[in-house]
């Protein structure tokens, strides 16, 4: 086909993917750079697109600092026991630092909040999380990143990062193309911040037809955060760290809200409490410093979200599932009866729509809950993502190199989903990062870093023709057969997915297989996962929507080789109920107690994986070892 | 199917086409108006049933597991700032609800960054974002930092 190249020059910043991350990032840079110039490239549209486009409920990550209901230490802290000891606390303090002035922002641009009519406050549905009618929260803070923008264009898919060919491992802006046009888009720039979306969609979903559709995290979440930073050689951190939801079966509705602000609680068929029976036999796998019910009952520290599944996926193999919500008390209270419902009206519509198409009232059945399969993502309570450099006054040297947020490669920058070892972000998290990742790409330009970028004729036709290609297969082979889909010289999009997510899930730890993985699997994946690159080379698509489609099948390779890299190196269980090593079942702390770091080589494809050392938030009097666990007072 | 279109009243306007997340609503080329191509990456986000100006467009929740008789009907009204909501049960049961979506009218209280005053050196070599730190706290508190809070970091212990 025909199409046309458009390229925007002189860019200053460049803002990949415009979910909660990117339109952070937009808004802030317009503050720190006001003669900057500051582009935006979406996937979709900026007003209805990322993890929000449907409304959230909740903003899920607030300390009420205002308040004195929470420091950001303590938040930290929160994490780190939810993640199993293993997060980047100068980043997480960092975020929690300045969280509250983004959720004060919101409330001012016009996001209603509640309030508790007792205090005045924000209404709390949990510690951390505070209540909303977040219908319109995208188009609100589409909003502000537009009101900042230089430009935004809608509907462009970028494929790639362009990098610098005067000095080696330095971005200089990104490619892509128009799923309505064709046409091949250019951008130069200075600093790119990478605000694209984790991974739906990698392992096998629980429903295969039409409801493939109804996951947990958005479909269009294609790991392009993940597929653009590593194909340009970025340092990736946490990737085996996957997530798997408890949510309502088969509409994947949340159950914060139930289970913290309408006191709902979980029991097998019996109508047993099942998960204290699992926890002796889960505390010789994980130790005492991560599973200790009866502190955890004293002080209220919370139990890690994936031990909870742990108990959940252990109940159900017993034969005493399914797990239900017991829902039928809270919902004779008609007020909390509305926020159950419009919970899912506001963030998962698509439960609602279930629940009445099944005649479930929660008023009179406990619904069923089940385990998802796994997600790859970094802003929800899990944290893959880029290795970045924190901020100078928190970060110790192996954290730092210059520029909060900056990936290792020059000028990159990562919000949300792209940034690697900060857990339970969630939107306002993530538009945070967008707006500390700003700041320092206007920084990293002030201070003269992106001088003298080269980008040749070269490498943006190497590029175009690699966009392109699917479209030319399909030209090419189309007519080889009769009709149909069935073709000797290539695959399309959706067969390629369907190949992906069951190597995936049979040989990387997804649901059908109890979430259970070893050595010897995960090195049958990497073998398949590697012919399935070649055969990407072969993936032929009919029209744009299907070229987009096979880009988005393309990220999301390159995102499951990181994961089972990852998962093949951590030789411990650290995370149970997330997965399962199964030749390594237990916590190892000693061996174990770090950061992984991965980097694949752009040239060859290697990968090359080392261990970076855990930093934990201590007490500046404490003279004595701390534990794994070191524990924070608090003030 | 997720997402459906009604024949007789859409009009091939194409709102849904322009705000599709999933770029899943497409205009048929026969006849000129939008359907659902690629159902199961179809997330019933809403966003083109909300977005039709003729309500032309409705969800069947997903044949794996929805059985049919049911509805989830929404107005999205930005004038008012409301957004209401039906739900009709496959028995016929009906709950409606009601929830506002701004407190402001579209986009007048969101400040051009253009036009504030420029960050001054000591801002831009500070940890501090646009408006902090009266923001974080709403009163003269600073920014927290590692010694306000009494910690360091330190390695973990097992590496």
């Amino acid at each position: 086909m025909g199409t046309k190249t458009i390229v925007e020059e002189g860019i200053d910043v460049l803002v990949v993917g415009a979910g909660l991350g990117g339109t952070g990032a937009a808004w802030e840079a317009r503050f720190w750079g006001q003669k900057k110039k500051i582009v935006i490239a979406e996937k979709a549209n900026i007003d209805r697109s990322g993890a929000v486009a449907q409304g959230l409920y909740a903003i899920n990550c607030y300390m009420g600092t205002r308040w004195g209901e929470n420091n950001p230490e303590d938040h930290v802290q929160y994490a780190r026991i939810d993640l199993m000891g293993l997060v980047r606390e100068d980043l997480l303090f960092d975020m929690a630092r300045h969280v509250d002035s983004t959720v004060h922002q919101f409330e001012e641009w016009g996001l209603p909040i509640m309030k508790d009519p007792k205090t005045g406050r924000y209404l709390r549905e949990g510690r951390w999380q505070i209540m909303i009618h977040g219908e319109s929260y995208k188009p609100i803070v589409a909003e502000a990143a537009k009101k900042s923008a230089d430009k935004v264009f809608n509907r462009i898919c970028v494929t790639h990062l362009l990098m610098d060919e005067s000095k080696p491992n330095r971005v200089a802006g990104a490619v892509g193309f128009n799923v309505r046009t064709g046409n091949y888009h250019v951008f130069k720039s200075k600093a790119v911040i990478c605000g694209a979306g984790g991974a739906s969609n990698i392992f096998k979903p629980r429903s295969t037809g039409e409801g493939a559709g109804r996951t947990w995290y958005a479909p269009w979440s294609s790991a392009s955060a993940y597929g653009l930073m590593i194909n340009a050689g970025a340092k990736m951190t946490q990737m085996e760290n996957r997530i798997v939801l408890a949510r309502f079966k088969d509409g994947y509705g949340p159950v914060g809200a139930y289970f913290l602000h309408l006191k709902t609680y979980t029991q097998n068929a019996l109508g047993e409490e099942y998960e204290s029976k699992w926890f002796p036999a889960l505390q010789k796998m994980v130790g005492k410093e991560y599973l200790d019910p009866e502190v955890s009952h004293l002080t209220h520290r919370p139990i890690p979200t994936c031990l909870r599944n742990h108990c959940i996926i252990q109940e159900v193999a017993a034969g005493r599932g399914p797990i239900h919500m017991v829902t039928m008390h809270a919902f004779q209270d008609p007020h909390l009866e509305e926020v159950g419902w419009e919970n899912f009206l506001g963030m998962t519509v698509g439960q609602a729509v279930l629940w009445a198409a099944t005649d479930v009232d929660p008023k009179n059945e406990n619904p069923e809950l089940t385990t998802s399969e796994p997600y790859v993502m970094g802003s929800h309570a899990t944290c893959s993502g880029a290795w970045c450099s924190g901020p100078e006054d928190v970060s110790p040297p192996e954290y730092f190199w210059g520029y909060n947020r900056m990936t290792t490669i020059e000028g990159l920058f990562g919000a949300g989903d792209a940034v690697g070892g900060t857990p339970h972000a969630f939107s306002s998290g993530s538009f945070t990062e967008g707006r500390l990742a700003a700041k320092a790409a206007c920084k990293y330009i002030d201070d003269g870093k992106a001088e003298g970028i080269v980008v040749s004729a070269a490498q943006i036709e190497r590029r175009r023709k690699e966009i392109y290609k699917p479209l030319e297969h399909y030209r090419i082979y189309r007519n080889a057969v009769v009709a149909g889909s069935v073709n000797p010289h290539y695959i399309n999009p959706q067969q390629g997915l369907d190949r992906l997510q069951k190597l995936m899930d049979e040989y990387c730890g997804g649901y059908t297989v109890g979430y259970m993985t070893n050595e010897k699997l995960l090195n049958i994946c990497l073998k398949k996962l590697k012919i399935m690159e070649e055969d990407l080379e072969s993936v032929a698509a009919k029209d744009l929507h299907e070229l987009l489609r096979a880009w988005e099948l393309k990220h999301r390779h390159r995102a499951a080789e990181c994961v089972t890299q990852h998962t093949l190196f951590r030789k411990e269980t650290r995370w149970p109920g997330y997965y399962y090593r199964g030749d390594v079942m237990k916590v190892d702390d000693e061996n174990w107690h770090v950061l992984t770091v991965s980097r694949r080589d752009p040239e060859t494809g290697e990968y090359t994986m080392e261990k970076a050392p855990c930093y934990h938030l201590v007490a500046d009097t404490e003279v004595t070892e701390p534990k794994a666990e070191a524990r924070v007072e608090h003030h | 199917m997720p997402t459906f279109v009604y024949m007789t009243r859409c009009d091939g306007c194409g709102h849904c086409v322009d705000i599709c997340p999933s770029d899943i609503m497409h205009i048929d080329e026969t006849y000129r108006r939008a359907y659902n191509i690629e159902p199961n990456m179809c997330w019933e986000c809403y966003s083109c049933v909300k977005a039709c100006p003729q309500h032309a467009i409705d969800v069947r929740g997903y044949a794996d597991f929805a059985p049919l008789g049911h509805s989830v009907r929404v107005d999205r009204d930005e004038q008012k700032g409301t957004i209401a909501w039906r739900i009709k049960f496959r028995d016929g049961t009906e709950k409606n609800f009601l929830s506002p979506i701004t407190t402001k009218p579209w986009g007048t209280a969101i400040p051009k960054l253009a036009e504030v005053p420029a960050p001054s050196n000591e801002q831009r070599d500070s940890q501090l974002l646009y408006n902090e730190p009266k923001w974080i706290r709403m009163d003269d508190g600073a920014l927290r930092t590692l010694k306000d809070a009494g910690l360091k970091l330190k390695k973990g212990v097992y590496y």
